[in-house]
Protein backbone atom coordinates (compact mmCIF):
# COMPACT_ATOMS: atom_id res chain seq x y z
CA UNK A 1 0.00 0.00 0.00
CA UNK A 2 1.35 3.22 -1.18
CA UNK A 3 2.55 5.90 1.63
CA UNK A 4 -0.49 8.68 1.97
CA UNK A 5 0.17 12.36 2.03
CA UNK A 6 -1.96 15.65 2.62
CA UNK A 7 -3.16 18.28 1.34
CA UNK A 8 -5.14 21.68 2.32
CA UNK A 9 -7.93 21.78 0.50
CA UNK A 10 -10.27 24.98 -0.77
CA UNK A 11 -13.38 25.03 -2.46
CA UNK A 12 -14.81 28.44 -3.37
CA UNK A 13 -17.83 30.33 -3.63
CA UNK A 14 -20.70 27.67 -5.08
CA UNK A 15 -18.21 25.11 -4.97
CA UNK A 16 -18.16 24.91 -1.42
CA UNK A 17 -21.13 22.38 -0.94
CA UNK A 18 -17.98 19.94 -2.48
CA UNK A 19 -15.90 20.59 0.66
CA UNK A 20 -14.94 17.27 2.59
CA UNK A 21 -15.13 17.55 6.43
CA UNK A 22 -11.32 16.70 6.67
CA UNK A 23 -10.67 19.34 3.76
CA UNK A 24 -8.02 21.22 5.80
CA UNK A 25 -5.99 17.54 6.06
CA UNK A 26 -7.33 15.62 2.90
CA UNK A 27 -5.23 12.52 2.14
CA UNK A 28 -4.03 11.98 -1.15
CA UNK A 29 -2.19 9.14 -3.00
CA UNK A 30 1.29 10.79 -3.68
CA UNK A 31 1.60 11.42 -7.43
CA UNK A 32 -2.31 12.17 -7.81
CA UNK A 33 -3.25 14.61 -10.62
CA UNK A 34 -5.27 17.60 -9.80
CA UNK A 35 -8.19 16.11 -12.80
CA UNK A 36 -7.95 13.17 -10.87
CA UNK A 37 -8.74 14.90 -7.43
CA UNK A 38 -11.44 16.58 -8.56
CA UNK A 39 -13.24 13.36 -9.45
CA UNK A 40 -12.51 11.75 -6.33
CA UNK A 41 -13.92 14.73 -4.74
CA UNK A 42 -17.23 14.36 -7.36
CA UNK A 43 -16.93 18.01 -8.63
CA UNK A 44 -18.48 18.35 -11.77
CA UNK A 45 -15.35 19.91 -14.33
CA UNK A 46 -18.08 21.82 -15.93
CA UNK A 47 -18.56 23.66 -12.82
CA UNK A 48 -14.62 24.67 -12.49
CA UNK A 49 -12.60 27.48 -13.73
CA UNK A 50 -9.54 27.65 -12.18
CA UNK A 51 -7.45 25.48 -9.84
CA UNK A 52 -4.49 26.96 -7.61
CA UNK A 53 -1.67 25.00 -6.37
CA UNK A 54 0.33 27.08 -3.71
CA UNK A 55 -1.07 30.67 -5.28
CA UNK A 56 -0.18 29.55 -8.64
CA UNK A 57 -2.60 28.10 -11.27
CA UNK A 58 -2.28 25.07 -12.81
CA UNK A 59 -4.25 22.66 -15.19
CA UNK A 60 -5.78 19.20 -14.63
CA UNK A 61 -2.76 16.77 -15.24
CA UNK A 62 -0.50 18.86 -12.63
CA UNK A 63 0.52 16.12 -10.04
CA UNK A 64 0.31 16.63 -6.05
CA UNK A 65 2.77 15.47 -4.20
CA UNK A 66 1.54 16.19 -0.75
CA UNK A 67 2.06 19.57 1.69
CA UNK A 68 0.29 21.78 -1.14
CA UNK A 69 -2.36 24.47 -1.02
CA UNK A 70 -4.97 23.72 -3.65
CA UNK A 71 -7.98 26.02 -4.46
CA UNK A 72 -10.63 25.37 -6.81
CA UNK A 73 -12.90 27.72 -7.98
CA UNK A 74 -16.13 28.09 -10.00
CA UNK A 75 -16.76 30.94 -12.73
CA UNK A 76 -17.84 34.35 -11.18
CA UNK A 77 -19.18 36.82 -13.04
CA UNK A 78 -22.00 38.94 -10.92
CA UNK A 79 -21.40 42.34 -10.05
CA UNK B 1 -8.61 84.27 -19.18
CA UNK B 2 -6.51 82.22 -17.21
CA UNK B 3 -4.25 84.63 -15.55
CA UNK B 4 -7.82 86.34 -13.84
CA UNK B 5 -8.99 82.66 -12.96
CA UNK B 6 -5.46 82.33 -10.93
CA UNK B 7 -5.84 85.83 -9.58
CA UNK B 8 -8.86 84.76 -8.39
CA UNK B 9 -8.24 81.02 -7.09
CA UNK B 10 -5.38 83.38 -4.58
CA UNK B 11 -7.78 85.51 -3.76
CA UNK B 12 -9.82 82.93 -2.35
CA UNK B 13 -7.37 80.98 -1.06
CA UNK B 14 -7.34 80.79 3.20
CA UNK B 15 -4.63 79.38 4.67
CA UNK B 16 -5.74 76.03 6.99
CA UNK B 17 -3.41 73.56 9.12
CA UNK B 18 -4.04 69.66 8.22
CA UNK B 19 -4.74 67.61 11.89
CA UNK B 20 -0.68 67.16 12.52
CA UNK B 21 -0.07 70.95 11.78
CA UNK B 22 1.50 71.24 9.04
CA UNK B 23 -0.18 74.38 6.99
CA UNK B 24 -1.60 74.20 3.25
CA UNK B 25 -3.91 76.89 1.39
CA UNK B 26 -7.10 76.06 1.15
CA UNK B 27 -10.47 76.63 -1.36
CA UNK B 28 -13.47 75.88 -0.76
CA UNK B 29 -16.10 74.02 -2.75
CA UNK B 30 -18.46 77.20 -2.75
CA UNK B 31 -15.60 79.35 -4.39
CA UNK B 32 -14.48 77.35 -6.91
CA UNK B 33 -18.12 76.80 -7.93
CA UNK B 34 -18.44 80.42 -8.02
CA UNK B 35 -15.75 80.96 -9.95
CA UNK B 36 -16.78 78.56 -12.41
CA UNK B 37 -19.98 80.43 -13.29
CA UNK B 38 -19.11 83.79 -12.88
CA UNK B 39 -15.89 82.82 -15.87
CA UNK B 40 -17.30 79.80 -17.75
CA UNK B 41 -14.95 77.45 -16.46
CA UNK B 42 -15.44 73.87 -15.90
CA UNK B 43 -14.77 73.37 -12.23
CA UNK B 44 -12.85 70.61 -12.70
CA UNK B 45 -9.80 72.84 -14.44
CA UNK B 46 -10.49 75.41 -12.14
CA UNK B 47 -9.39 72.48 -9.47
CA UNK B 48 -6.27 71.68 -11.76
CA UNK B 49 -5.69 75.14 -11.62
CA UNK B 50 -5.45 76.04 -7.63
CA UNK B 51 -3.30 72.39 -7.41
CA UNK B 52 -1.01 73.17 -9.84
CA UNK B 53 -0.56 76.71 -8.00
CA UNK B 54 -0.63 75.54 -4.32
CA UNK B 55 -3.73 75.82 -3.72
CA UNK B 56 -5.79 72.63 -2.39
CA UNK B 57 -9.66 72.18 -3.00
CA UNK B 58 -10.80 71.70 0.28
CA UNK B 59 -12.85 68.73 -0.82
CA UNK B 60 -10.01 66.74 -1.27
CA UNK B 61 -7.83 67.81 1.80
CA UNK B 62 -7.94 64.01 2.90
CA UNK B 63 -6.32 62.54 -0.21
CA UNK B 64 -3.33 65.39 0.12
CA UNK B 65 -1.25 63.42 2.75
CA UNK B 66 -1.49 60.20 0.55
CA UNK B 67 -1.16 61.94 -2.85
CA UNK B 68 0.86 64.57 -3.88
CA UNK B 69 -0.83 67.75 -5.62
CA UNK B 70 0.30 65.73 -9.45
CA UNK B 71 -1.23 62.89 -8.52
CA UNK B 72 -3.82 64.78 -7.63
CA UNK B 73 -4.22 66.83 -11.01
CA UNK B 74 -3.47 63.24 -12.94
CA UNK B 75 -6.91 62.61 -11.18
CA UNK B 76 -8.83 65.14 -12.08
CA UNK B 77 -6.90 65.18 -15.67
CA UNK B 78 -8.37 61.53 -16.21
CA UNK B 79 -11.19 59.94 -18.38
CA UNK B 80 -12.55 56.52 -16.79
CA UNK B 81 -15.24 54.51 -18.11
CA UNK B 82 -17.09 52.63 -15.71
CA UNK B 83 -19.25 50.00 -17.35
CA UNK B 84 -22.15 48.24 -15.32
CA UNK B 85 -23.48 50.69 -13.03
CA UNK B 86 -25.22 47.66 -10.65
CA UNK B 87 -23.58 46.92 -7.44
CA UNK B 88 -19.74 47.03 -8.41
CA UNK B 89 -20.79 50.30 -10.71
CA UNK B 90 -22.83 51.87 -8.03
CA UNK B 91 -20.11 51.89 -5.65
CA UNK B 92 -17.18 52.65 -8.16
CA UNK B 93 -18.90 55.78 -9.37
CA UNK B 94 -19.56 56.91 -5.29
CA UNK B 95 -15.73 56.38 -4.62
CA UNK B 96 -14.41 57.57 -7.86
CA UNK B 97 -16.38 60.96 -7.96
CA UNK B 98 -15.30 61.80 -4.45
CA UNK B 99 -11.75 61.33 -5.07
CA UNK B 100 -11.74 63.54 -7.64
CA UNK B 101 -11.54 61.68 -11.03
CA UNK B 102 -12.38 64.08 -13.55
CA UNK B 103 -13.98 63.04 -16.32
CA UNK B 104 -16.66 60.03 -15.68
CA UNK B 105 -18.03 58.17 -18.61
CA UNK B 106 -20.78 55.94 -17.25
CA UNK B 107 -22.40 53.19 -19.07
CA UNK B 108 -25.29 50.94 -18.51
CA UNK B 109 -28.99 50.33 -20.30
CA UNK B 110 -30.04 49.08 -17.18
CA UNK B 111 -33.17 50.30 -15.45
CA UNK B 112 -33.79 49.29 -11.14
CA UNK B 113 -35.86 46.97 -9.77
CA UNK B 114 -36.51 45.99 -6.47
CA UNK B 115 -33.83 42.82 -6.34
CA UNK B 116 -31.23 45.51 -6.85
CA UNK B 117 -31.99 47.25 -3.37
CA UNK B 118 -30.16 44.83 -1.06
CA UNK B 119 -26.48 46.33 -2.85
CA UNK B 120 -26.77 48.98 -5.43
CA UNK B 121 -26.17 52.31 -4.52
CA UNK B 122 -27.82 53.89 -6.38
CA UNK B 123 -31.38 52.48 -6.54
CA UNK B 124 -34.27 53.85 -4.05
CA UNK B 125 -37.99 52.70 -4.45
CA UNK B 126 -38.76 56.02 -5.66
CA UNK B 127 -36.11 55.11 -8.71
CA UNK B 128 -37.86 51.80 -9.72
CA UNK B 129 -38.06 51.08 -13.90
CA UNK B 130 -35.78 54.45 -14.16
CA UNK B 131 -32.21 54.48 -15.66
CA UNK B 132 -29.15 53.43 -13.81
CA UNK B 133 -27.17 55.61 -16.03
CA UNK B 134 -29.44 58.76 -15.18
CA UNK B 135 -29.03 57.94 -11.47
CA UNK B 136 -25.54 57.34 -11.74
CA UNK B 137 -25.02 60.85 -13.81
CA UNK B 138 -27.06 62.48 -10.80
CA UNK B 139 -25.26 61.09 -7.77
CA UNK B 140 -21.88 61.80 -9.49
CA UNK B 141 -23.30 65.91 -9.87
CA UNK B 142 -24.64 65.74 -6.51
CA UNK B 143 -21.45 64.77 -4.81
CA UNK B 144 -19.16 67.19 -7.45
CA UNK B 145 -20.26 69.25 -10.11
CA UNK B 146 -16.71 70.03 -10.80
CA UNK B 147 -16.96 66.76 -12.35
CA UNK B 148 -17.51 66.15 -16.23
CA UNK B 149 -20.37 63.17 -16.63
CA UNK B 150 -20.73 61.47 -20.25
CA UNK B 151 -23.76 59.09 -19.61
CA UNK B 152 -24.87 56.89 -21.87
CA UNK B 153 -28.05 54.69 -21.25
CA UNK B 154 -27.31 52.19 -23.45
CA UNK B 155 -25.57 48.46 -22.56
CA UNK B 156 -21.97 47.89 -23.95
CA UNK B 157 -22.04 45.55 -26.99
CA UNK B 158 -19.28 44.48 -30.01
CA UNK B 159 -20.93 47.27 -32.44
CA UNK B 160 -20.66 50.51 -30.05
CA UNK B 161 -17.58 49.40 -27.74
CA UNK B 162 -15.42 51.01 -29.81
CA UNK B 163 -17.74 54.95 -29.61
CA UNK B 164 -18.88 54.65 -26.24
CA UNK B 165 -15.22 53.48 -24.61
CA UNK B 166 -13.23 55.99 -26.73
CA UNK B 167 -10.38 58.53 -24.87
CA UNK B 168 -10.60 56.57 -21.49
CA UNK B 169 -7.52 56.09 -19.46
CA UNK B 170 -8.86 52.99 -17.99
CA UNK B 171 -11.87 51.43 -18.01
CA UNK B 172 -13.49 49.78 -15.22
CA UNK B 173 -15.09 46.22 -15.78
CA UNK B 174 -18.57 46.07 -13.15
CA UNK B 175 -20.70 43.99 -15.11
CA UNK B 176 -22.55 41.14 -14.52
CA UNK B 177 -22.42 38.55 -17.20
CA UNK B 178 -19.10 36.98 -18.97
CA UNK B 179 -19.57 37.50 -22.59
CA UNK B 180 -19.74 41.23 -22.19
CA UNK B 181 -16.83 41.45 -20.38
CA UNK B 182 -14.76 39.78 -23.12
CA UNK B 183 -16.59 42.17 -25.25
CA UNK B 184 -15.25 45.45 -22.88
CA UNK B 185 -11.74 43.96 -22.95
CA UNK B 186 -11.51 43.41 -26.77
CA UNK B 187 -11.91 46.77 -26.75
CA UNK B 188 -9.72 47.64 -24.84
CA UNK B 189 -6.91 45.73 -25.97
CA UNK B 190 -8.08 47.28 -28.93
CA UNK B 191 -8.26 51.41 -28.07
CA UNK B 192 -4.64 50.48 -25.65
CA UNK B 193 -6.73 51.23 -22.25
CA UNK B 194 -6.33 49.30 -19.38
CA UNK B 195 -8.93 47.35 -17.77
CA UNK B 196 -9.81 47.08 -14.00
CA UNK B 197 -12.29 43.95 -13.75
CA UNK B 198 -14.57 42.45 -10.71
CA UNK B 199 -16.79 40.03 -10.35
CA UNK B 200 -19.41 38.95 -7.37
CA UNK B 201 -20.91 35.45 -6.21
CA UNK B 202 -22.52 35.55 -3.07
CA UNK B 203 -19.79 36.38 -0.45
CA UNK B 204 -17.28 35.69 -2.99
CA UNK B 205 -15.20 37.82 -5.11
CA UNK B 206 -12.48 38.43 -7.73
CA UNK B 207 -10.53 41.26 -9.26
CA UNK B 208 -7.62 41.34 -11.43
CA UNK B 209 -5.78 44.58 -13.70
CA UNK B 210 -5.62 43.57 -17.47
CA UNK B 211 -3.12 45.77 -19.62
CA UNK B 212 -3.44 45.57 -23.50
CA UNK B 213 -0.74 43.38 -23.93
CA UNK B 214 -1.86 41.02 -20.81
CA UNK B 215 -3.22 37.68 -21.77
CA UNK B 216 -6.67 39.06 -19.28
CA UNK B 217 -9.59 37.16 -18.77
CA UNK B 218 -8.94 34.74 -20.51
CA UNK B 219 -6.65 33.14 -18.08
CA UNK B 220 -9.32 33.33 -15.52
CA UNK B 221 -12.72 32.25 -18.05
CA UNK B 222 -10.99 30.30 -20.87
CA UNK B 223 -11.89 30.23 -24.58
CA UNK B 224 -15.32 32.36 -24.94
CA UNK B 225 -16.95 28.81 -26.56
CA UNK B 226 -16.27 27.70 -23.44
CA UNK B 227 -17.76 30.31 -21.07
CA UNK B 228 -21.10 30.29 -19.41
CA UNK B 229 -23.04 33.26 -19.91
CA UNK B 230 -23.47 33.35 -15.90
CA UNK B 231 -21.34 32.64 -13.34
CA UNK B 232 -21.94 31.11 -9.62
CA UNK B 233 -23.46 34.38 -8.44
CA UNK B 234 -26.61 32.52 -10.36
CA UNK B 235 -26.54 30.22 -7.40
CA UNK B 236 -25.28 31.99 -4.79
CA UNK B 237 -27.06 35.54 -5.56
CA UNK B 238 -24.82 38.70 -4.50
CA UNK B 239 -24.26 40.31 -1.07
CA UNK B 240 -23.91 44.28 -0.60
CA UNK B 241 -20.85 43.96 1.16
CA UNK B 242 -19.14 41.48 -1.57
CA UNK B 243 -19.47 44.35 -4.20
CA UNK B 244 -18.56 47.23 -2.25
CA UNK B 245 -15.31 45.58 -1.06
CA UNK B 246 -14.71 44.36 -4.49
CA UNK B 247 -15.82 48.05 -5.85
CA UNK B 248 -13.17 49.95 -3.56
CA UNK B 249 -10.55 47.35 -4.98
CA UNK B 250 -10.75 48.01 -8.01
CA UNK B 251 -10.76 51.62 -7.15
CA UNK B 252 -7.40 51.30 -5.66
CA UNK B 253 -6.38 50.00 -8.85
CA UNK B 254 -7.77 52.61 -10.70
CA UNK B 255 -5.97 55.16 -9.22
CA UNK B 256 -2.82 53.90 -9.23
CA UNK B 257 -2.93 52.87 -12.78
CA UNK B 258 -3.54 56.65 -13.65
CA UNK B 259 -0.95 58.07 -11.04
CA UNK B 260 1.46 55.75 -12.89
CA UNK B 261 2.13 53.69 -9.08
CA UNK B 262 3.13 50.30 -8.63
CA UNK B 263 1.84 46.98 -7.15
CA UNK B 264 -1.03 46.42 -9.58
CA UNK B 265 -3.20 42.93 -10.05
CA UNK B 266 -1.45 42.12 -13.44
CA UNK B 267 -1.49 38.39 -14.13
CA UNK B 268 -2.86 38.23 -10.98
CA UNK B 269 -6.52 37.70 -9.64
CA UNK B 270 -7.29 38.79 -5.90
CA UNK B 271 -9.69 36.10 -4.35
CA UNK B 272 -12.02 37.05 -1.50
CA UNK B 273 -14.11 35.07 0.59
CA UNK B 274 -15.73 36.99 3.31
CA UNK B 275 -17.88 34.37 4.87
CA UNK B 276 -14.56 32.84 5.75
CA UNK B 277 -12.00 35.39 5.95
CA UNK B 278 -10.25 34.88 3.43
CA UNK B 279 -8.09 36.96 1.21
CA UNK B 280 -5.68 35.43 -1.25
CA UNK B 281 -3.91 36.91 -4.24
CA UNK B 282 -3.17 34.50 -6.60
CA UNK B 283 -0.89 33.89 -9.97
CA UNK B 284 -2.46 33.67 -12.85
CA UNK B 285 0.61 32.76 -14.75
Amino acid sequence: MSKKSYIQLQLFASLKKFMPLSADNYAIEPGMTVGALLTQLDVPKTQIKLVFVDGVKVDLATTLAGGERVGIFPPVGGG
Amino acid sequence: MDAEALERILKHAQPKEFPNKTSYNSISVRHISQLSKALSISGREIEIMALEHGVVPERYVRNMKAFSPQNQVALLKARVSIVGLGGLGGAVVEILARIGIGRLNIIDGDSFEESNLNRQFLSTPDRMSTSKAEAAAHRIKAINSALEVNMHARFLDADNSAQLLRDSDVCVDCLDNLKTRLVLERQCKQQGSPLVSAAVAGASGQMTTVFPEDQGLELIYGKEEDMPAKGAEVELGTLPYTVTFLAALQCAEVVKIIQNKSGLLRHKLLVADLDDGVIDILDLC
